[in-house]
């Protein structure tokens, strides 16, 4: 900084001239020096919350109507992929994120009260919950790349985890075990592509042994030209074209299911854009909470000087908003 | 737990007066009770075939469920009405933006067929013998 | 207020280290060094570091479309070679979207006024405004990244399927730079919003506002709603290009229909995010330089709302000729028109309040009145646009090129410079070269008018937009469109040169050079840190009868002794 000169301070007379170059945020008082009130100061900070909160509704938005029009033109897509998704473990997480959104309320309920250690044992709950989530979250995905249920062509890779087929929803505790087959899986996959230059001929060693059970296993995800065939007709250019890709992923592998429908991989590809960006705002939850909890552990919060927690609740509860959403649309459809 | 009935502004008989609202713990409580009821619920409402019902409850329910966060845990309900118009605002214009996008997706014509039209290729055949247009597809034309 | 803060500690490091600028402080030296401007929280340098940074893409955009200009000013390869010309045609449209239009009113002047014209301190948020502004520079760099690794030549539209299979490097880079300009916009436009609510001073409704607010609340307003559905398209733009997602891109079941959907939808309401504030800049133009109340004040204000909204159901007339449905075709074309009724509420009121004006035709007002002309052109063409059968022959043509620039530049950046002239005193404090203003003006309106009403002609003639080559019999027109582009350049460059030089050598600036009523004419040029020692209360800011010319101040000054609303604290600061 520059020379300090305390007698050019024209302002100095005025009490509230503090341009915000302290940390205002964090240190007492908690009002800037551009508000009149604390009221104002509370209102705003919470109106600015509340637009911020829109534009989250309209982040995801987009991505609903992506969903919503995905679903309208290919109902049987989602009806079909949807079985792959663990029912029972999405209801767990909706069950933990609701308990996360309560402990967050009661959060603001007890900093507005100025119950400092009731505040705190809130917080350090929600990010339990939080963390909680992620970590199912994380199970889940781990178990669909293993079996190869991915976005776009990944999808259509040759599917080597057939293990998957036997061992359903508890795949990722033997996912472990099966990684050596899956190498000798995968070597006997590519050995058979190169004996054999046709389809059907690759399909036979692997998927012949194990069909899918039914919709609550976990099936691989697989395509074959049965499976193209009796597609219904299609009514749009974008369909045909897929048609096209189908040619041109034939030197790959697939896998033989009468039922799967065309374009499959798109519903994995929305799932993972919409449940990831929800992914995404629940780690930035995270660091949000733990935010909180550091100051609230330094004393920054009471019944004068609440709006942080109040509106991280809100973020963290529109957070919450978004799943209850997801969870309908992606793991229960029948 | 619920020492706070009040449904007002509480003050505690503290020294300032709150800015913002209180919400009572057995109002928050309530209100997760309800939202995991309805979680259960709409889970156990995907095993049971009811057609295209099936989609309309379990909608239903989540819209329920997220009334229900909007209003008790963000304390919408007791907010200030610019906020409220805030929130059911920007969800008007999500179901603007899908509307008008699911309205435009479903009028798509089939723009591609099993060869042309009967008059079109007449009229090729009779004009034109030697103009190779025939659009050739995979893809069977609709109805 | 037991809760003030007395100066801490970090506090007095800022306090004004220059004691020179008399009895009242300056906020351009309340604190020396490019860090106290980098992180600083004032409104008003952050507008200034906007205001730099949106005249420097200005300039590069602008030299990008020199480049453009000159190459086609004769049929086959002139200067360079097709796929450069690619480049080039996309980074002017890209940089002078993103980077300049869209930035260019609401977040340097808006910003620097927007606080001091209601009587605030600061913007609600001053940190987030920071931070705003930091996005935006971030975004700037990827953009510039982006021309390192190779630019990128999908048109500033990203249409796909193109987008996700064009070879260029640059598309990822300039894809996650708009992303991030994208929340630039929305942090402003969210700080103004709850600037406007939370921070009017008593008095002040919100019909006493001048519509300068109005117009940028509902830019506002527009940048929270529709921004962030860009800035999710575009990121699916960037995951379909990276991990073939199959959303938008046919090869895999995508529909490229549906990214134009979703990319009008922001980017018509981004239409108006640029050209809303430039109207009320406009308004407020007209009203002061004419010393004449504003005509129909209510009709403009709601006019201005009235477009945000009508502003998002009619992103669709972008795509009739794109397979969008005769359904939604028909229905867009239809609330397409309604919007030329706003519009022209507008234009009509400003033409009534000229009517018996005492009109001072000083550079402001030049461009507020060729504003009102292009503005006029424009919006009529685009109705020629907005019908669906017309819209099919002349769609991607240079006529939608000529319209769009009509309004985009002829309007927009019209707007924006009449408001750059008339705020430019106040910002800097010097008074610029009024002669040399006049005569840059005259060489823009005559060059934008030689360039761009060319290309009606041509367009309507069929030549096609973003072709590098053209028949023999488009040359005339290209020739005589890129030489206006050349006159046009010779304008902004003679306007750089007076305004660069009057913050060396231009006259001190009066409180009120203009005889403005609004509170930004209240405190000194350049406006103390704190803008008002006291939150001042206002009276109706376009009423003049209050404001007569003073010999003294070499400037007009508000004669409080006509209006009794005025409370007398605020005359400290406008003398």
């Amino acid at each position: 900084m520059t020379a300090i000169d305390a007698n050019s301070n024209p302002p100095s007379d005025s009490p509230d001239h503090d341009h915000g170059h302290g940390g205002h945020e964090s240190e007492n008082p908690f009002q800037a020096h551009h508000f009149d009130t604390p009221d104002q100061q509370f209102e705003s900070a919470k109106l600015g919350m509340w637009l911020f909160l829109g534009t989250e509704i309209l982040f995801f938005g987009a991505l609903f109507a992506l969903y919503t029009i995905l679903r309208a033109n290919d109902p049987e897509v989602f009806s079909y992929a949807s079985q792959y998704l663990d029912t029972i473990l999405g209801g767990v997480n909706t069950a933990v994120l609701i308990l996360s959104s309560l402990t967050m309320a009661m959060a603001v309920h007890f900093a507005q009260r100025s119950k400092k250690t009731l505040m705190l044992i809130c917080l350090w709950l929600t990010l339990l919950g939080a963390i909680g989530f992620l970590v199912i979250k994380y199970f889940e995905y781990e178990h669909k790349f293993h079996v190869n249920l991915k976005w776009g062509p990944g999808f259509y890779m040759p599917v080597d985890e057939q293990e998957a087929t036997v061992v359903g929803d508890d795949g990722t505790v033997l996912s472990v075990v099966q990684e050596d087959e899956l190498a000798v899986a995968k070597e006997t996959a590519k050995l058979a592509a190169e004996a054999e230059e046709s389809l059907p001929a690759f399909v036979d060693p692997l998927i012949g042994a194990v069909p899918p059970v039914d919709a609550t296993t976990v099936a691989p995800a697989a395509i074959g030209p049965g499976g193209i065939s009796a597609v219904k007709p299609v009514e749009k250019i974008a369909a045909d074209r897929a048609a096209e890709g189908h040619v041109e992923h034939s030197d790959k592998p697939h896998l033989e299911d009468q039922d799967l429908p065309v374009n499959t991989h798109r519903f994995f590809a929305i799932y993972y854009a919409m449940t990831g960006l929800h992914g995404i705002h629940v780690v930035v939850g995270i660091v949000m909470i733990l935010w909180l909890i550091v100051k609230g552990m330094k004393g920054h919060f009471d019944r004068r000087h609440y709006a942080p927690v109040d509106l991280g609740g809100l973020y963290w509860h529109i957070v919450d908003l978004v799943w209850i959403f997801l969870f309908p649309l992606f793991y229960l459809i029948h | 737990m619920s020492a706070h009935a009040k449904n007002d502004h509480d003050h505690g008989g503290l020294e300032q007066p709150l800015v913002g609202h209180l919400v009572p713990i057995s109002v928050l409580v309530w209100t997760a009770l309800a939202l995991l009821f309805l979680t259960a619920a709409t889970v156990a409402v995907r095993y049971v075939d009811a057609g295209q019902f099936n989609m309309v409850i379990a909608l239903g329910i989540a819209v329920i469920k997220a009334t229900l966060v909007a209003l008790f845990f963000m304390h919408l309900r007791w907010d200030k009405p610019f906020n409220q118009l805030v929130f059911f605002g920007c969800i008007a214009f999500v179901v603007l933006l899908i509307a008008l996008t699911v309205l435009d997706t479903g009028q798509y014509a089939p723009t591609v067929f099993d060869g042309n039209p009967d008059d079109v290729q007449a009229a090729l055949d009779a004009n034109a013998p030697e103009a190779p247009i025939t659009l050739k597809t995979g893809v069977s034309s609709p109805d | 207020m037991t809760t003030i803060d007395t100066a801490n500690k970090s506090d007095i490091a800022d306090m004004p280290a220059a004691g020179a600028q008399g009895p009242v402080d300056n906020y351009l030296t309340w604190t020396k060094g490019a860090i106290s401007w980098i992180f600083t929280l004032d409104h008003k340098r952050i507008g200034v570091m906007y205001l730099a940074g949106v005249l420097i893409s200005f300039l590069i955009g602008g030299l990008f479309a020199l480049i453009v200009r000159t190459e086609l000013i004769a049929p086959g390869a002139t200067i360079i070679e097709p796929s450069t010309y690619n480049l080039f045609f996309t980074l002017h449209g890209a940089v002078m979207v993103f980077l300049v239009i869209i930035p260019s009113i609401p977040a340097s002047l808006g910003n620097f006024v927007l606080p001091i014209m209601l009587g605030a301190k600061d913007v609600a948020f001053p940190r987030l405004n920071l931070f705003s502004f930091h996005l935006w520079i971030i975004g700037a760099i990827f953009v510039v990244l982006s021309l390192l690794l190779g630019g990128f030549d999908t048109g500033w539209t990203f249409y796909t399927p193109y987008s996700t299979t064009t070879e260029t490097g640059g598309v990822v880079p300039v894809l996650f730079g708009v992303f991030i300009l994208g929340f630039s916009s929305i942090f402003t436009g969210l700080n103004f919003v709850v600037t406007v609510h939370k921070m009017r001073p008593p008095g002040m409704t919100w019909f006493r506002m001048p519509l300068f607010l109005w117009a940028i609340y509902s830019t506002a307003l527009i940048q929270i709603l529709a921004t962030p559905v860009l800035a999710i398209t575009l990121m699916l733009v960037g995951i379909e290009r990276a991990f073939q997602i199959g959303i938008f891109d046919p090869a895999m079941g995508g529909d490229p229909v549906l990214f134009q959907h979703f990319f009008w939808f922001y980017s018509h309401p981004a239409v108006y995010i640029m050209i809303l504030p430039a109207m009320g800049i406009i308004s407020d133009l007209i009203a002061v330089h004419s010393h004449r109340h504003i005509f129909g004040y209510r009709f403009i204000a709601y006019s201005s709302v009235a477009i945000a909204i009508f502003s998002f159901l009619v992103w669709g007339h972008h795509m009739f000729t794109s397979g969008q449905s005769a359904l939604l075709n028909t229905i867009f074309s239809a609330i397409t028109f309604s919007v030329a009724v706003p519009s022209a509420i507008k234009i009509f009121n400003w033409l009534a309040t000229l009517y018996k004006g005492s009109i001072a035709l000083n550079t402001p007002m030049l461009y507020a009145l060729g504003f009102i002309f292009l503005f006029t052109i424009g919006g009529l063409t685009g109705l020629y646009l907005g019908t669906l059968n017309t819209d099919v022959h002349l769609h991607d043509t240079y006529f939608v090129v000529a319209h769009f620039h009509y309004v985009m530049m002829g309007s927009a950046l019209i707007g924006f410079i009449g408001g750059l002239h008339h705020w430019w005193p106040k910002m800097f404090g010097r008074m610029y070269n009024e002669k040399l203003g006049i005569i840059a003006f005259t060489l823009v309106f005559i060059g934008f008018n030689v360039t761009f009403f060319t290309q009606f002609m041509l367009g309507s003639k069929g030549m096609p937009r973003r072709y590098y080559d053209y028949q023999p019999e488009f040359e005339i027109y290209h020739f005589i469109s890129t030489i206006g582009s050349y006159v046009m350049a010779a304008g902004f460059f003679l306007t750089a040169y007076y305004l660069l030089a009057s913050l060396f050598s231009g006259k001190k600036a009066p409180a009120n050079p203009w005889g403005g009523r609004s509170l930004e004419w209240q405190c000194t040029s350049p406006p103390p840190h704190d803008n008002f020692k006291t939150t001042p209360t206002v009276g109706d800011c376009y009423d003049f009868s209050v404001v007569r010319w003073s010999d003294e101040e070499d400037g007009y000054v508000i004669d409080r002794s006509k209006d009794p609303e005025i409370a007398p604290s605020s005359a400290h600061s406008g003398h």
